[in-house]
């Protein structure tokens, strides 16, 4: 039996009358990269908001890094990372100072801090900028570190969303060398995307609409099963129907 | 001869931090009249300040550029008025309601909505149930309908649309390039950027932009021709163990995922046929291999190109 490090039983969230996120249940393994698809307003974000402990589900279950989202969000949190294509690092700071302060938010011990920024500054190529603030970086370098960041304090699992927004295609490929890194090592991905062909890159992926999960297979399957060539293709299919769309 | 071109740039340079960041570097291109022109690159790229140059509100540090005959800083205020302008950045009011927006840049322009209603018709009528609705309430397709309509509500002669398809989801994407078809069909210019480089054949011309620097500029069906070597997809059983392998591979010119396969290109390629690949793969211990020659996509020229541009040596993670 493989561990499951993300387990959601019909989670719901209301806001009024309006159904976010409409009874959504899957689960997703510890290593997998897990994707996360849907059209604008579908209900991606929140739902992805009530598995990282930043919003209480209306109703359903759910546990996170073997954490319940209703009463240990604060567990939740020190177990996983997060990284949107908003830059979220601080871009007066420079590299080092940004880990370490990162580092230090997640309660990684200052001596583990130096020794790990050391070979993760040496890893990225990026020693003599080291010492740089992050706001001068080129865009494609802000991604990979914002994602190395959000990993160094080896969390369970890491939710990216839409990491790769804007970077160029081949930046793109090489932030996925390191999402692959990452998942062999151990660490649970979460992704969303815009790219569909990122979504191949994924092992299983699912397509809301409308805040309900309307498929939820490997890519292959799914292409099979809908008789089409590519995941685009999958999506449009899906997500031409649905009735709502937001930012 | 100069009446047929809509767009022209000549050695249009600009920096900025007081010349430290090179924006834009001596770019040189021609749009004709009634071209549906795309600009493909990355964030970045420098898309957005050739936009804001075209359009008069940004000067550039050298190079001259026209804009439906008119010099794009003497004749600033003829081309204002000939040109729509949607930015990537939302840019309507916020406060006004979607018919207070209309009409608030229809008389801006001295016309009315009555007036090129046929040439936003098509359009409007999907936003037109929420006219009383203030935009800054409007989902992001609605949006980007609504600042479409005001930017074409005085009868542009040429379009300029920055970034109008990004963060926005597969089916809107499809919509918005079948608006952009249609209104092609009326005569009018467009130029439009994308970072999305499947977009990049609804397009007739391209110019495929990196740095601030134009790497091709062509038909995209001539740029994908000009690929020079063969291009191999390929997949098996584990197909991060064959990237890694094939990164291995002395013979390997480069190898990259692309969707469901890995796109690979050997040395000597145009010599070299699938069945080597196979033969390599299956001494290596892979299974279920499939190889294939493909026809490359814009992506893979893209890619290519940005590899031969030595400038962009990354350092590699």
């Amino acid at each position: 039996m493989e561990e499951k490090v993300i387990i959601c039983k019909e989670l719901t969230k209301k806001f009024g009358d309006f159904i976010a996120v409409d009874k959504i249940s899957f689960e997703v393994n510890k290593g997998e990269i897990f994707g996360f698809l849907g059209a604008n307003g579908a209900g991606k974000t929140t739902a992805m908001r009530m598995l990282c402990g930043l919003s209480f589900p209306s109703s359903g279950e759910a546990s996170v890094a073997g954490f319940n989202v209703y009463r240990q969000q604060q567990y939740i949190k020190r177990n996983i990372g997060y990284m949107s294509q908003k830059f979220s690092l601080y871009e007066d700071l420079t590299i080092l100072e940004n880990i370490r302060f990162f580092g230090g938010v997640y309660g990684v011990p200052a001596k583990e801090i130096k020794r790990r920024s050391n070979s993760l500054v040496e890893k990225l190529g990026l020693q003599s900028e080291a010492k740089k603030k992050v706001g001068d970086l080129p865009l494609g370098w802000k991604q990979k570190l914002a994602f190395s960041v959000a990993i160094f304090h080896q969390p369970k699992i890491v939710f990216l969303d839409e990491p790769t927004g804007g970077v160029d295609p081949v930046t793109r490929r090489q932030f996925w060398d390191m999402i692959y890194e990452a998942a062999a090592s151990g660490i649970t991905i979460f992704v969303t995307t815009h790219y569909m062909d990122e979504a191949e890159y994924c092992n299983r992926i699912t397509v809301m609409v409308d805040g309900k999960i309307e498929a939820l297979d490997t890519p292959q399957n799914l292409k099979k099963q809908f008789a089409v060539k590519s995941i685009d293709d999958v999506f449009y299919q899906l997500a031409r129907g649905a009735k709502r769309s937001a930012d | 001869m100069k009446q047929m071109k809509s767009v022209t740039l000549q050695n249009i340079t600009k920096t900025y931090d007081k010349g430290k960041v090179l924006a834009v570097d001596d770019v040189s291109l021609t749009i004709d009249k009634g071209e549906l022109f795309g600009l493909i690159g990355p964030d970045g790229a420098g898309k957005t300040s050739i936009f804001r140059i075209l359009t008069t509100v940004l000067l550039a540090d050298k190079g001259t550029a026209t804009v439906d005959g008119f010099d794009t800083v003497k004749d600033y205020q003829a081309i204002r008025n000939r040109i729509g302008y949607m930015p990537g950045k939302f840019s309507l009011y916020q406060d006004l309601t979607v018919k207070e927006n209309l009409s608030f840049f229809a008389t801006l322009f001295g016309t009315s909505i009555e007036k090129n209603y046929d040439l936003i018709k098509d359009i409007y009528e999907q936003i037109k149930p929420f006219n009383n609705r203030r935009a800054g309430k409007l989902s992001g397709g609605m949006k980007q309908k609504l600042a479409l309509c005001c930017a074409l509500i005085h009868k542009p002669e040429v379009l300029f649309l920055d970034e109008p398809t990004t963060g926005v989801d597969v089916v809107s994407r499809r919509e918005f390039w079948e608006m952009l078809k249609k209104l092609k069909q009326q005569g009018i210019t467009i130029l439009v950027s994308t970072p999305y480089m499947d977009e990049a054949v609804l397009c007739e011309r391209i110019a495929l932009i990196q740095n601030g620097r134009i790497m091709s500029v062509d038909t995209p069906q001539h740029i994908i021709a000009a690929y020079p070597v063969k291009l191999f997809a390929m997949r098996a059983n584990n197909i991060y163990k064959l990237l890694s392998d094939l990164r291995k591979n002395e013979q390997v010119e480069s190898s990259y995922p692309f969707g469901e396969y890995l796109h690979v290109t050997l040395k000597n390629g145009n010599e070299k046929d699938t069945g080597e690949l196979r033969s390599w793969a299956e001494k290596q211990g892979h299974t279920h291999i499939e190889v294939k020659d493909i026809e490359p996509t814009i992506e893979d020229s893209f890619i290519r190109l940005m590899n031969e541009k030595k400038e962009m040596a990354l350092p590699h993670s």
